[in-house]
């Protein structure tokens, strides 16, 4: 390289060079001048010249680009952290929203939408049945059979009735149901706000005074929290069918026999301790996939990350909740 | 004598560390065909939704129909909201509702009309727009983007409104469409007697329709006054954005 001092491309030959064909030259050429060597590019035409020259023109005037900034990690952990606090603290504040506009409710009777409290309820919950039906049936049949080969093994066949009983009305239908509602509503309510947010309708709404919160946000918390302890219900009866037909194929327990051991053993209070849930994980489920649809901003990415983001802490939300549920319940003694 | 329909003082509007009004003055009179314009994003629609009250500021007052937007209480915000009329840019639609429930969804939550009266009104309302009573039960999304404008325009007359408020009316549409949904703003205005104020981007409709236009710039209202006293303004946009006209 030393002792070159002369470059010459020769595009005599070439009938057409593109824009990346004429920026590698162009670069080259500075590259060469910068070392002393000069460069001549022959036999080029005067669309190949129009297309150097160009190129030559635009680096001459133009910045290079910027470069994306970096973060370090200590400063990534800190946006982050800020993010969350100020999510919290936004989430508080559509609560706060939330529950000055009930007492509108509460104000006269009139105000309550009923024709769309029923629609939602309808909605999420009517045409949701099939659905809680059979995953509570399924996930109800599939832990008696696990069961049923462990108690066979010590001859505590009858226990499968206690198990499934206690199992199913205290904990498993709950979740399964809060589960169940949390991907099929939650998401829904996300995604049908932030696209309304998009599109402008709550800001239409609200040009014309229908106030979104008692339109669109009471109706459908109220209508879930009505309607949750309904679905769990059906869970229950789901999940203990699954376990009896368990039983009778693979301990020879007969449906008779479930039924009666299941009246000895399984308190009135089991079922009610699961019902009462209900509400509290429908409240969860409902302010949280509509708070993130408000929080939906003017894109179209947003909605699918506010949907995954609704489901995933609903459900969080939910098992959180049973949690403390539990602590509560247990240290009361029920 | 014109009494003043919107008075708009020194509104300052900031939005973290970005000013984007610093002191905005200025009035639309009854009647008035008025424009808001500038450069894009400097504040136009912001003020728009500003004056309708979807949009806080954060310094000097605004005045709509003699209720100061500073001061107001939550019975009389209601009340004010059914006595102005907005299209927005995209029409906004409720998607879950035809033509006819959208239309008639304000007079079914305000008034006590029997549904055979809210049903004639749907139909004038739709018929004056330019659309067919025939399209009545479509949906929002089987209709095309002109319609779109025109039901909306629909429903934000549907309470019979004197001040009507559009952004970017006819923003989307082809020019056609664009120069029908002119003069059918200026039917209307005649017709039913009424105060409009439009957000515009569109040459032509703002030489067409507007009467008075103010224009935003570098955060404060450069101009405010009829179209033909615009060629003593000395500001960059005015320039390069009116240049074939003047």
């Amino acid at each position: 390289m030393a002792n070159i001092t002369h470059m010459e491309v020769d595009l005599s030959e070439v009938r057409y060079i593109d824009t990346a064909a004429a920026i590698f030259l162009n670069t080259l050429k500075q590259n060469l001048q910068e070392k002393k060597i000069s460069f001549e590019i022959v036999g080029a035409n005067s669309d190949m010249n129009g297309t150097i020259e160009l190129v030559n023109k635009t680096k001459t005037t133009s910045l290079p680009l910027p470069k994306a900034k970096s973060l370090g990690i200590l400063n990534y952990i800190g946006e982050l952290s800020y993010n969350y606090y100020i999510g919290f603290l936004s989430f508080i504040s559509f609560l706060g929203k939330l529950f000055a506009t009930k007492l509108y409710y509460l104000k006269s009777f009139k105000n309550i939408r009923f024709k769309e409290i029923a629609f939602e309820i309808n909605e999420s919950a009517i045409k949701a049945l099939g659905i809680i039906a059979l995953t509570s049936f399924l996930v109800g049949l599939v832990i008696a059979y696990q069961s049923a080969y462990q108690l066979k093994i010590y001859g505590a066949n009858i226990f499968i009735v206690d198990m499934m009983g206690i199992a199913t009305l205290r904990e498993l239908a709950p979740l399964m149901t809060a589960i169940v509602i949390a991907g099929r509503s939650g998401s829904a309510f996300t995604a049908q706000i932030g696209a309304m947010k998009i599109t402008e309708e709550l800001d239409a709404m609200r040009t014309m005074g229908f106030d979104p919160y008692i339109y669109l946000v009471l109706p459908r918390i109220i209508a879930l929290m009505l309607t949750m302890p309904i679905l769990i219900f059906v869970a229950d009866i789901m999940g203990v069918f699954g376990g009896m037909i368990v039983a009778n194929f693979s301990l020879d327990i007969t449906p008779k026999l479930f039924i009666e051991r299941f009246n000895e053993v399984i308190e009135a209070k089991q079922f009610f301790i699961g019902i009462s849930k209900g509400p509290y994980f429908a409240f969860l489920i409902a302010s949280i996939g509509i708070y993130r649809g408000l929080r939906v901003k003017d894109d179209t990415q947003s909605i699918g990350l506010n949907t995954t983001k609704s489901v995933v802490e609903s459900i969080f939300a939910v098992i959180i909740c049973d949690a403390i549920f539990s602590i509560i319940f247990t240290n009361m003694g029920i | 004598m014109m009494s003043s329909i919107i008075k708009v003082k020194d509104v300052k509007t900031i939005f973290g560390t970005k000013v984007v009004h610093d002191g905005l003055n200025l009035t639309v009179n009854e009647g008035e065909l008025y424009g808001l314009l500038g450069p894009s994003g400097c504040g136009k629609t912001t003020l728009l939704k500003e004056m309708v009250m979807l949009q806080e500021y954060h310094g000097g007052s605004i005045e709509i129909l003699g209720n100061n937007l500073n001061s107001i209480k939550y019975e009389k915000a209601q009340q004010l909201r059914r006595e102005w009329g907005v299209l927005f840019q995209g029409g906004a639609l409720f998607s879950s509702l035809n033509l006819k429930d959208n239309i008639a969804r304000p007079l079914i939550e305000y008034t006590d009309l029997s549904q055979k009266m809210i049903d004639e009104i749907v139909e004038f309302k739709i018929n004056i727009v330019g659309l067919k009573s025939s399209d009545a039960l479509l949906f929002p999304s089987q209709i095309s983007g002109g319609m779109t404008k025109k039901a909306a325009l629909a429903r934000a007359l549907s309470m019979d409104p004197k001040l009507l408020f559009l952004d970017e009316p006819t923003s989307g549409l082809d020019p056609i469409s664009a120069r029908e949904f002119d003069r059918l703003i200026l039917d209307l205005k005649q017709l039913l007697g009424l105060t409009i104020v439009m957000v515009s981007h569109d040459l032509q409709s703002i030489y067409d329709t507007l009467d008075k236009v103010a224009i935003i710039d570098e955060k404060k209202i450069v101009y405010e006054g009829t179209l033909e006293n615009l060629k003593s303004v000395d500001n960059g946009f005015v320039h390069t954005f009116f240049e074939g006209h003047m």
